[in-house]
This record gives structure tokens, sequence and C-alpha cells, in this order.
């Protein structure tokens, strides 16, 4: 540089490096985005290009023109309505189902030392890390005609003849209950983690029982785990296709069946598009709606 | 060291008269806790006296906040009693035994604005709105947060956070006050000007309190009188002074105040510390080993023709730290034994001594203490 780098005692006059300490500071934050770049660019190229090809299929007819026609025809058609009404009654008792034997389950081992906690998780966490396909068909051999339940069922003399356990609503909501039940257990547990044992302590110190401790304090503070697990859980459900396939043996059609069935069957690739995208903005209400009722709980921060 | 025999504290007895309207004693026998085969609390008899502020001081690991959660009703005792008054209380729920608890993280309900976390109390008991808010109120007034009551607990700082859980405490009028090191998360400054207004608080409810801390100054500053525990037992219980002014045993003096200590031999009655003969207003024994007690503010800086009335000592100046308003010393004796001692300054002084310059050093017979030379404890 120039002589301005020569010692200057007086400290009046010279470069005080302004300008290279701000481009030190954005060369750093261009070295922190790159670290995101890949997994940006694998987002863009498989997430964004594929769905934005199939909202412009769903635009178009058999011929290739411009057209609506594939969502007129969801709308006339009442096999459609039902395969909604399906998903969204599925998906809704699977929640539900999931929050009744989740949120115990969480506040159990919230409760817990944190040692056997993580060792409670790990059982609670094994299921995940199995196949999705391996335990539904674990599922489907538990529960068929000759399977362990039906065998076990008659043999203690509970029922004569064999129960229909599957390939109907009931098979197929035991299955996905048991796929679902991990992501509502792990934003739970994080957020009854998080949840200071000493305000109970306190509650109960001003005079509160156990359990009108845990309605006004444990609760309302928990709110915000069941909020993003029943989001989590909903949504996942919306879209869920292997386990109904297999366990509602064509008798629970949701919407990503129908998909399948549009594309497989009938090779219309605009309807099934238009499906798909129909989904989606069913999906990011949801989303944006459960984001809104719990504002300021922070959702889908940690739970604080 | 047992308490119910002890009638020289005239404070006590008045302060005990003043609150005996309302305040409950608290009454601990025996209670023992133990973890696997190590023993947290050790067969405790403790009694704090009605309207007494009561403070457990100890060492992490000292089973001061296990005592304090056992009398609240948060941990399970292996065995022992607990009275409150008459009452015995040692099965009886947390929430029934009517405790005002203060925590070191306030333990504030965050989903509940100012007025609902001190109205906590009173609604449980079902007090009427009108009267919840007008005592919710005043309660915040006690603590100058008047007007607070519709704002977030997020939104207040460390300091306000803890009136407001001491407000929250106190709203219903409970007759034991529990707090568990309730100031140690403020900053320097504050906790000073909390703890004189908790003693004022004190002063003006006479609620029975117990309070735990690890901080010794703070023990001395706020208490009636300072129970000092040590591996699940009570060293030694006592007021503030008469524990710094003859600690009674050596891990009580290390624990309360700075010293230094010097080994003592007594030979047929006659003490000797550092080279020189020791005059002290009692001896231990009269042969054997002692150790003697300096506070680095009872020790004088002596002129040549100073020294009547004192233990003296040569020694000489190994290092000196400028503390502002103190100067701290430190020196070595003849025999090399380090001891130091604290100077207040002066405006207009030269530099400290250097080191290695010789200095004698002088402490008051009345200030000299010697403690019997024994293992820890004086149970």
């Amino acid at each position: 540089m120039s002589s301005a780098d020569a010692f200057d005692p007086a400290g009046r006059s010279g470069d005080y490096h302004a300008a290279g300490l701000r481009r030190d500071q954005w060369r750093e934050r261009l070295g922190l985005a790159g670290l995101a770049a890949p997994a940006l660019i694998l987002v863009i190229v498989t997430m964004l290009v594929p769905v934005g090809w199939l909202f412009g299929l769903s635009f178009l007819d058999d011929n290739g023109a411009l057209s609506l026609e594939h969502y007129k025809r969801m709308l006339a058609e009442p096999s459609y309505g039902r395969t909604f009404r399906t998903t969204f009654e599925i998906s809704f008792v699977t929640t539900l189902i999931c929050v009744l034997l989740g949120y115990p389950l969480a506040y159990f081992l919230s409760q817990l030392p944190r040692r056997a906690a993580n060792l409670c998780m790990i059982a609670v966490l094994l299921p995940f890390w199995t196949s999705l396909l391996v335990r539904t068909y674990a599922w489907l051999v538990l529960l068929q005609r000759s399977g362990l339940v039906n065998t076990w069922g008659m043999k203690l003399g509970l029922w004569s003849e064999p129960l229909q356990l599957v390939h109907n609503m009931g098979g197929t909501l035991i299955g996905m209950v048991h796929i679902m039940l991990p992501f509502m257990v792990l934003p739970l547990y994080g957020t009854m983690r998080a949840i200071d044992g000493n305000l109970l302590r306190a509650a109960a110190s001003l005079g509160s029982t156990p359990i009108h401790g845990f309605w006004t304090v444990f609760f309302p503070l928990s709110l915000p785990g069941l909020a993003a697990g029943s989001a989590l859980v909903f949504v996942l459900c919306l879209g869920f296709y292997v386990t109904p396939a297999m366990l509602g043996g064509g008798k629970v059609t949701m919407v990503s069946n129908r998909i399948a069935n549009d594309i497989e069957l009938f090779f219309n690739w605009g309807a099934a598009s238009a499906l798909g995208v129909v989904l989606l903005v069913i999906t990011l209400v949801v989303l944006v709606l459960a984001a809104r009722l719990s504002r300021g709980t922070g959702l889908f921060g940690t739970g604080h | 060291m047992r308490l119910a025999d002890d009638h020289r504290r005239p404070r006590d007895a008045a302060a005990s008269t003043a609150a005996s309207a309302t305040a409950l004693p608290i009454a601990v026998r025996r209670l023992s806790k133990a973890y696997g085969a190590v023993p947290v609390l050790d067969e405790i008899d403790l009694d704090v006296r009605p309207g007494e502020f009561l403070t457990l001081l100890g060492p992490s690991g000292s089973g001061k906040t296990t005592l304090l959660m056992a009398i609240a009703g948060f941990l399970r005792p292996d065995q022992g009693s607990i009275r409150f008054g008459e009452r015995e209380v040692v099965r009886l729920a947390p929430h029934k035994r009517e405790i005002g608890m203060v925590f070191q993280n306030y333990a504030l309900f965050p989903h509940m604005d100012v007025a609902r976390n001190v109205g906590f109390p009173l609604r449980l008991r079902r007090v009427p709105a009108a009267e919840t808010a007008r005592r919710v109120e005043a309660a915040l007034e006690m603590f100058q947060l008047g007007g607070y009551g519709s704002r977030c607990i997020d939104q207040l700082s460390g300091g306000q956070r803890q009136r407001v859980a001491l407000a929250r405490a106190i709203v219903f009028e409970p007759r034991i006050i529990l707090m568990d090191e309730p100031l140690s998360a403020l900053d320097k400054q504050l906790r000073e000007r909390m703890q004189i207004e908790l003693r004022q608080l004190h002063e003006r409810l006479g609620t029975t309190t117990v309070y735990v801390t690890h901080d010794q100054r703070e023990a001395l500053t706020m208490s009636d009188r300072v129970a000092i525990l040590d591996q699940g037992r009570i060293a030694r219980i006592d007021t503030p002074r008469a524990i710094y002014d003859d600690p009674g045993s050596r891990f009580v003096a290390e624990f309360i105040g700075e010293s230094s200590f010097l080994d003592v031999t007594i030979a047929d009655g006659v003490a000797r510390a550092g080279g020189v003969a020791i005059r002290a207003s009692s001896l231990p024994a009269r042969q054997g080993r002692c150790t003697m007690v300096l506070r680095p503010e009872r020790l004088h800086l002596l002129a040549p023709d100073e020294g009547e009335g004192m233990n003296c000592f040569d020694a000489r100046v190994t290092g000196a730290v400028y503390q502002g308003d103190t100067l701290l010393l430190q020196a070595a004796l003849g025999d090399g034994s380090p001891v130091s001692l604290r100077v207040t300054t002066r405006g207009g002084e030269g530099p400290p001594p250097a080191p290695g310059t010789p200095v004698r050093i002088g402490i008051a017979v009345s200030d000299t203490v010697l403690l019997p030379d024994e293992a820890r404890g004086a149970k």
C-alpha cells in the first residue's frame, strides 16, 4: 500500500482500513453462504423444478393445450371428494391417536433422569431406523386372517372367528399410528424437557395439587410441542402412500393412492399433477394455519 | 453445638417476640437422606425459631439445598421428623405445607403476566377476584413494581423478576418462607441492594425464613443466625458475629471470612507460633498443638514503638495487591509461614512496601483465636 501505512505517531492522518475491513466481512459472509450452496442447489434441482413442471402439467389437457379440465373434473366427480374426505379423516384420526398415545409417553420420558430417558428414546426411535416397507409388511403378517394376533386371540378364546384386522380402515390406522408416533413424541419430548422443573415445584409450594399444577403450568407450556407434533403428523399423513396402499387393501383410497392410480393405470399425468398441486396447497395451508395458531409460542423454533 | 441452650442473643429474643403472633418455629430432628451409600443429610437436628432469619451456608455438596428441599417437601428423606409448630409435616405433600418459596432461577410462570403470577396462590385459595387484584397490587407496590401487573415475564430484568417471585411467595401470607440462593443470578451491586431489601422485608413481615446460600458475606449480612453445613452435618450454628469472631473449627474459619492459619505448639501452658510466644484469652489445652486464626483485617502494621496488648511478629513483605478501599499485603513470618493483612488506604500515600521490606505485624490478644487441632467439624 501507500505511505499511509507508515508509522504515524499522531494518528491523525492515514488509512484506518475501513474499506479493507468491510471487504473482509463480506468475504466471511460469502464463505458461510457457500457452505449452504450445495444443499440449496440440490433443493432447487430436485424440488422446485419438478414441482414447477407438475404444476404446469396440471393445466394442460391431453392434447397439450392450456385448460382447467383436470381441476374441473375434480370438482365434478364425487369420487374425488370422497378421496379427499378419506384423506382428511385418516390424517385427523391418526393425529388424534398419536396425541393420545404420544403425550403421556413423552411426559413419562421427560420426567425420567436424562440417561434413562435417552435409553427409552432409542426404543421409541428404533422403528424409525427400520424401513417403512418392512414395518408395514410386519403389520400385514401380524394382522392378517391367519396372522399372529388372530391366532392368539382365538387360542385364548377372546374371539372365535378370525377378525378382519387389515385391508380396511382399522388396519391402515394401526400401521399409520405406529409409523407416525415418533414424529409426535420427538417435538413433544423436546418441549417438555425444556420446561423447568422448578416451575412445578413453585406451583406446588403456592398450594397447587400435582394435577392442578399440570393443567395450569405444565400443559400450557407443552402446547408448542403438541402443536408442532400434530402439524408434523397431520401433514405427513396427508401425503402418505405406502401404508394405506398395503394395509388398506384397495379399500382405503387416500390422495396419494389416487395419484399413483392415475399414473400407473390411466397414464394421466395431467390429472395426477392436478391432484398433487391441490394436496400441496392444502398442506401449505395447514402449515400456515398451525404456525399462525401458535404464533408467539415458537412452534417452529425450540419451544421456549 | 446446639442452639436451644443459647441465651446470649438479645437481638434474636426481640425478633422472636415481635413476630411470635404469626410466625411458626421449625424443628428438624434426626433427618437423614442418602443417595446410595453417600449420606447427603446425616441425622440433622435443627431448630428455627419463630420469626427468625436463618441461613444455611455451606460449600456445594454440603447438603444445604437438600435440607431446604426436605423442609419444602420436594425431597423425601430416608428418616427424620420435621415440625412446623406443633404439626408434623415430614410426610405432608408440598402443596399442603403453606410455604412461600423463592427459587434461584425465579421459577416464574412464563405463560402468565406479572399479576397472574402473583395472583396464582390467591386464585388457588379461591380469594374473590377483587380482593386478589387488591392484594396483588399491594404486594407489587411493596417491591416497587406497582403498575407492572400486565407486563410479560420476559420483559422484566433479572432484579424485577426476583421481586415478582418474592411478591408471589409472600402474597398469600405463608408462615414460613424458604429461599434457595435467590440472589445468586444477579450482578454484585443488585445483589447487595436486594440483600438489604430482603432483610428489611423480613423485619417488616417477621416470617420465619430459611435461606440457602454459598456466599458467606450474604449469610453474614442478612441472618439472625447462620448454620454452617459440612458433609451433611451442621458444623456450627450461631449468630454471624459469634461465628466470625470464634469459628470454633478450622473448617468454619476457612469457610467464613479470609484467614491465614499458623501452627501453634503448646508446652506447659505456653503457646508458641512463628517462633514467638503467643498470648490468648484462653488456651484449648496445656500441652499439644493447635491452630491460630489470623484475619487479615485484624492484623496491623506496627511502628517500632507499638505493640502493647498484642502478639507481634517480625515478617517480610512478599507482595501487595491494591484493591481500592484496602491494600492486601502478603508477608512471610520468620519461620516462612505466609500471612495476609488488610490495610485501609488513604489519599496521598506512597507506594506499598516493596517485596523484601521487613515489617512488624501485630494482632490484639483479644482478637487472637486458637482452634483445637482436630479433624474437621465440631460436632
